[in-house]
């Protein structure tokens, strides 16, 4: 009893989180349309709250909960934390967009919850059954959310084929974690560890090849990114925006956790695999890229891409290599969620516009955002000052020190066509004839675009070493093995 | 002839492959793509099924009951998403599938 006491406390930002959807589930039920808008609202504060609450009670090392099926260490804090961060802002961004829509319900912002308790069992999975629970209650959430807009074809559409290949990659994920669990017998981590050392049984290696392949559906990695840019372009934009941040570090780190966990004897037979993925969606991503007329497709081709990246740091393998990859996926976050403010704030009085013609002239009606969208733009290409670079030089270095210095190279040629991605945003924006002005921005939007473009400018100079220190901490708790 | 780990895993491996070309081949419509699903699901099963006997462990079977769970809530959200879908498009067919290019 007093451990099953000591866990939920362990476990408090989760706790929180399930009571407070049960309530709001009920309050929306009853209080019909006229309580959609508070119920969302409160659920934003509730995510807020539940991050603080994770900064809270950290433990030394790492606190095994529920016989060992879920972990409480600096890597979950962070995952966390981040996770519920972007929730809580997407939703923000979501309450504005639904009202504007008159489509406000309360189920929107019930969803984002239950979605984002799925991502903060995965942060925290420490055995394949936990790992498989968290990603499906992730998944399910979202395949609806998606799904959202009931009348609209494209956003029914967009929840079909996110159904489809989301249900085959859990089966591909499954089929990996059941051999597994047959080649090494053992469902918890540390089991899995102990069996997984020297080279590794073949049954094993192809364990671990599905698990990847089902993973890697999740960060939308090439090849099994056909999904993302028909998902993104038909859900809701904030439904978007939600997908682009908060189910990518949830997933990126779950990776992480599989891969330097129980995997960690068998980096050389994995890093290959991790690899072929990284290089792949660096490339296959900007390539993309340059074709699309469609912001939000754009923007999918670009998470692509900026996977890649991330991977590249997990392919090296080492502390440096993770800590790089937290520290990565933290400026996406940021970068991201400020560019979607921006595209959530392109609505002419006829309604939402996402080709990218649409953004000419924005820097005369609208200079305020159209100068903290082309800093965000800079920043995500890479350019010197803005900590967007920042983000690559510590993924790059990483691989270096790895020796895998053709990767890092790669990387940095890949970017230049990124490059010529955004910089292509950027001259609409300020050198195309003038299209029809935007309606004026809301106050989440400008705010959450200005905050985050701020970050970026060389003047946040305390954001990028506190953000370090935290991802090297973080990064550090996979390594206690030695 | 003894029915040994093998047989089972190849009868998981079968019946793997048979859903994933379900969904892979199939052009007719959606409903065999969730059939296809549900096979992948079981195939699964009888791999931790298998594995859970032959490993003297109880782990694999509880880890069947809980895919088996989660099938049936996997499987409502794919119908209610394809009852919406039908509502706007007034069709299932696979081929149909194709507002946006992908």
């Amino acid at each position: 009893m007093a451990d099953l006491v000591s866990n939920i406390t362990a476990m408090a930002p989760e706790a929180f989180l399930v009571a407070t959807a049960l309530v709001l589930l009920l309050v929306g039920a009853f209080g019909g349309r006229r309580m959609a808008g508070p119920v969302n609202l409160a659920i934003v504060v509730a995510l807020i709250l539940a991050a603080v609450l994770t900064l809270r009670g950290i433990p030394n090392g790492s606190l095994e909960m529920f016989g060992g099926a879920l972990v409480l260490d600096h890597l979950s804090t962070f995952g966390k934390f981040s996770a519920l961060i972007a929730s809580a802002l997407s939703l923000w961004l979501a309450h504005g967009y639904l009202k504007t829509e008159d489509r406000l319900s309360a189920e929107f912002g019930i969803l984002v919850l239950f979605a984002s308790l799925g991502m903060l069992i995965m942060v925290s999975a420490n055995d394949l059954l936990s790992l498989y629970i968290g990603v499906e209650m992730q998944s399910l959430a979202l395949y609806v959310l998606a799904a959202s807009n009931r009348d609209s074809l494209r956003s029914s559409e967009s929840g079909l084929k996110y159904f489809v290949l989301g249900a085959l990659s859990s089966g591909l994920l499954l089929y990996g974690a059941s051999l597994i669990y047959g080649f090494s017998g053992h469902l918890r981590f540390e089991g899995i560890a102990a069996a997984a050392t020297g080279s590794g049984s073949i049954g094993l290696i192809v364990g671990i090849v599905f698990l990847l392949c089902g993973l890697a559906f999740k960060i939308s990695a090439v090849p099994f990114h056909m999904w993302t840019p028909d998902v993104y372009e038909g859900a809701p934009t904030p439904v978007t925006t939600f997908f682009s941040t908060a189910p990518k570090i949830a997933a990126i780190i779950l990776i992480a956790r599989v891969l330097f966990g129980p995997f960690h004897h068998l980096v050389s037979d994995w890093q290959q695999v991790v690899i072929a993925l990284s290089v792949l969606s660096m490339c296959i991503g900007y390539l993309g890229a340059i074709m699309q007329t469609n912001i939000k497709r754009l923007m999918a081709d670009s998470s692509i891409a900026n996977m890649g990246y991330a991977l590249i740091a997990m392919a090296s393998g080492t502390a440096q290599g993770l800590s790089g990859l937290l520290f990565y996926m933290g400026l996406y976050l940021i970068t991201t969620l400020g560019i979607f403010a921006c595209i959530l704030a392109m609505r002419r009085s006829e309604g939402m516009v996402e080709q990218i013609d649409d953004l000419a002239g924005m820097s005369r009606s609208k200079p305020g955002l159209a100068l903290a969208l082309t800093a965000l733009l800079f920043s995500v290409a890479g350019i010197p000052p803005l900590a967007g670079f920042f983000g690559k030089y510590f993924v790059f270095m990483a691989a270096v020190d790895a020796n895998l210095t053709w990767l890092a190279i790669l990387g940095a040629v890949a970017s230049v066509v990124g490059a010529f991605v955004y910089l292509r945003l950027i001259k609409i924006i300020w050198f195309d004839e003038p299209a029809e002005s935007f309606v004026p921005a809301s106050f989440a939007q400008i705010s959450l675009a200005g905050i985050s473009a701020l970050l970026m400018l060389p003047g946040a100079i305390w954001l990028l070493p506190a953000l370090a220190k935290w991802t090297q901490i973080a990064a550090a708790a996979m390594f206690v093995h030695g | 002839m003894e029915i040994g780990l093998a047989h089972y895993l190849a009868v998981g491996a079968i019946l793997f492959t048979i859903g994933i070309f379900g969904i892979f081949v199939n052009r007719k419509n959606v409903i065999i793509i969730l059939m296809s699903v549900e096979l992948i699901l079981l195939s699964v099963n009888v791999n931790f099924v298998a594995f859970s006997a032959h490993l003297n462990d109880l782990a694999g079977q509880v880890f069947a009951l809980f895919v088996l769970t989660v099938a049936a809530a996997e499987a409502a959200v794919g119908l209610a998403i394809l009852v919406v879908y039908f509502r706007n498009r007034g069709d299932i067919s696979v081929d149909h599938i194709n507002l946006m290019k992908g």
